[in-house]
């Protein structure tokens, strides 16, 4: 039977909705449909980034996709009883999910494809204005396309936040018979997945995204380092790449451009410090993850010695949307110095988890309470941590905290990659702080003192402090204070200078839970 | 990827009767692999890990030797990274996140409960050679924590029964 005459059924092969069975539903219609005589064409899209709703499947029809939320494969024989295939209501029904609150007033651009897409599919990255950025990019002069990206006021997205701009300024600049892209897709922050969706959802926009970073600064070789623990990205990767190649979008003379460009995967080894630049460049190298002093930076003398754009997969993947829709109109979302949108990343204990696109200055409270629905388990939000293991603290008091780069320095926080995760009130924020100096000791990676020693003897106040007599704890308490300040101003990166950040917060905000018995 | 460890309880362990020569074959096929590829060294680990389901330290010399690195240097990359290991897993693997979002979620009772369960600790293997259990620090699925990955399968939103479940399935005691 023809393809066009079956009906397209989307369920997301996103490692998030197969960790939740989506492999089994996409079995069971497969199955079930076949036995009833009316086969389906299943597309294995992305994830929306509704997991609450996941197993998501959508239905083409006629009027448009209609979506049918937490479906079982146990759930299947009924569903397609309930008219799945035309879009008919049942109690799993959403209708157009684009449409639905969750969605509607969101703010998509880096993230537009997402759970739309075939991931398989560069036709359908096409059609949905995929490479248009290239286009643009092919057509302008390398100083042009990096003066876009400043005009964008782009900062990266991992975490650091640097201007994107200068960063390829700098490497623009240099002469050097070979400059590289180096991809930074070890994401390693928990409650952060938004480069692993896109990995999965929508790959073509990392490749596009690196090639024009390549045609802007002169690099003819993009490297894409991807941590062990995204295995579904990899193959996902590897069969967009692959994709790619053959049809001309990546390799020698790309699109009869005259200009060159690939890309090589390497996978991470699970080393969380590799997330850092300097330290995923050793690794890429093949060494020890272990960080290089600054000066000299990566975009003077990075990968294999030579100019190197080091930038995370959300920013690159933001870069064809620039290029596309102009720097104007990214730069018209945000606010202050931070410019255009971020997929934040709403995780841990809350109701309707997932990836939420705004521009930044959303509030805490919107993205908790607004999107987040509360708390999963029902009990009383009492903090959230914004920007992984080495973000801050907030608790409620402080949920009117806009979010954006400076709001969240200005509370001795951080927005990281934009990961917010969520605690209820059971939570004990003494064992917060201490798996925060704990998780430093296991991933540090022992180049200097402060965070080496530094996170081993902070574990070893937070005991006593939780142990000790009323007599002793004000010492330590004030002792790990001071401890927080070497490590902060000492360390060589920020594993061991930002850990300081969650313990701080936890005793600033927390107090009451830095008492004996606080820890088992 | 693929493995080629025997999963079965009666299996041989073929990693103890592996052969020198199969081991330099072993090495020279990922050396290969990687062509004049430069800075090699750990995606040569990663063949050799796939392929045996371990780095054996007999291997180490040979890849020095491949490389013209010392077996230190070798040896300092292998003991640096948490994914690589030098000696086989259990014929299971049970890895559990460890990281913020999954605590939030009860997480910790997850790794009390396997620990229990297994009567080993993290990083290690139970005494039947069974189930080597495993902590990971984010498995970026915590919106659907807590997450655990077992024998390579990302499960989300695991709860005992569903850890009971697995065990049971492996034949491990109560």
């Amino acid at each position: 039977m023809n393809s066009r005459t079956l009906t397209t059924v989307y369920v997301p092969g996103d490692a998030g909705a197969v960790s939740l069975g989506a492999d089994a539903v996409a079995a069971a219609l497969e199955r079930e449909c076949r036995a009833r005589g009316t086969p389906i064409r299943i597309v294995r899209n992305g994830s929306r980034g509704a997991y609450w709703l996941e197993t998501l499947v959508e239905v083409k029809t006629p009027a448009g996709r209609v979506a049918y939320g937490n479906v079982q494969s146990s759930e299947v024989p009924s569903l397609l009883d309930a008219g799945l295939l035309t879009g008919a209501k049942s109690s799993w029904w959403l209708g157009n999910i684009e449409k639905h609150e969750w969605f509607q007033s969101q703010q998509r651009l880096t993230s537009t494809r997402l759970g739309v897409v075939d991931p398989t599919d560069i036709d359908d990255y096409i059609v949905h204005a995929g490479y248009s950025g290239l286009s643009s990019a092919l057509s302008m002069q390398p100083q042009d396309i990096v003066r876009a990206i400043t005009d964008s006021g782009l900062r990266g997205r991992g975490g650091a936040a640097f201007p994107t701009g200068i960063k390829w300024q700098t490497v623009h600049d240099q002469p050097a018979a070979q400059k590289y892209i180096a991809c930074n897709a070890d994401e390693g922050d928990s409650g952060t997945f938004s480069d692993r969706m896109l990995l999965e959802g929508d790959p073509f926009a990392l490749i596009e995204g690196m090639t024009i970073a390549g045609l802007a600064v002169g690099a003819t070789r993009g490297y894409i380092y991807l941590r062990v623990e995204y295995p579904h990205a990899a193959r996902a990767l590897a069969r967009a790449l692959h994709v790619a190649r053959e049809r001309g979008y990546l390799g020698a003379d790309i699109r009869q451009s005259g200009r060159d460009f690939d890309i090589s995967v390497r996978m991470g080894a699970g080393a969380y410090i590799c997330g850092e630049e300097t330290s995923m460049l050793e690794s890429l190298e093949g060494r020890r993850g272990e960080v290089r002093v600054r000066p000299p930076l990566p975009a003077i003398k990075g990968l294999f010695g030579q100019p190197t754009v080091v930038n995370n997969v959300v920013t690159l993947a933001t870069v064809p949307t620039i290029l596309s829709l102009g720097a104007a109109h990214y730069r018209d979302f945000g606010q202050g110095k931070s410019r255009g949108t971020v997929p934040f990343q709403l995780a841990g204990n809350v109701k309707r988890g997932g990836l939420v696109e705004r521009a930044f200055g959303l509030t805490v409270r919107e993205l908790v309470y607004d999107y987040g629905g509360g708390t999963a388990s029902g009990r009383p939000v009492r903090a959230v941590q914004i920007g992984g293991p080495l973000g801050a603290y907030l608790p409620e008091s402080q949920f009117d905290t806009p979010l954006d780069y400076e709001a969240l320095a200005a509370r001795d926080g951080l927005l990281g990659h934009g990961g917010v995760v969520v605690f209820d009130d059971t939570v004990d924020m003494a064992r917060m702080a201490r798996y925060a100096l704990e998780f430093c000791a296991i991933e540090s990676c022992g180049k200097c003192t402060p965070c080496r020693v530094g996170s081993t003897r902070g574990v070893e106040l937070v005991d006593r402090i939780l142990t000790s007599s009323n007599g002793s704890r004000a010492g330590d308490l004030a002792l790990l204070d001071e401890l927080c300040d070497t490590m902060a101003s000492g360390s060589l990166c920020g594993l061991g200078g930002l850990t300081p950040y969650p313990v701080r917060s936890a005793l600033k905000h927390f107090r009451e839970d830095f008492h004996s018995s606080g820890v088992g | 990827m693929q493995r080629v460890l025997p999963r079965g309880a009666s299996a041989p362990r073929a990693w103890h009767v592996m052969s020198a020569a199969n081991l330099e074959r072993c090495v020279a096929t990922a050396v290969a692999r990687m062509g004049g590829e430069p800075g090699p060294l750990i995606e040569i680990l990663h063949s050799v890990q796939n392929e045996l389901g371990f780095v054996p330290p007999e291997a180490v010399p040979l890849i020095a030797d491949a490389l013209n690195l010392s077996r230190a240097e070798v040896h300092g990359v292998i003991s640096f990274y948490h994914h690589f290991r030098d000696r086989p897993a259990g014929q299971h693997t049970l890895k559990l996140c460890r990281a913020e979002a999954c605590q939030a979620m009860n997480g910790n009772v997850l790794a009390e409960f396997a620990k229990r369960r297994l009567q080993v600790d993290f990083g290690k293997t139970s005494d039947d050679g069974k189930v080597t259990l495993e902590a990971v620090y984010c498995l970026g699925n915590c919106a659907c924590a807590p997450s655990a990955m077992i024998d390579g399968q990302l499960r989300g939103r695991v709860d005992e029964a569903m850890l009971s479940n697995c065990l049971d399935g492996w034949g491990v005691r109560e």
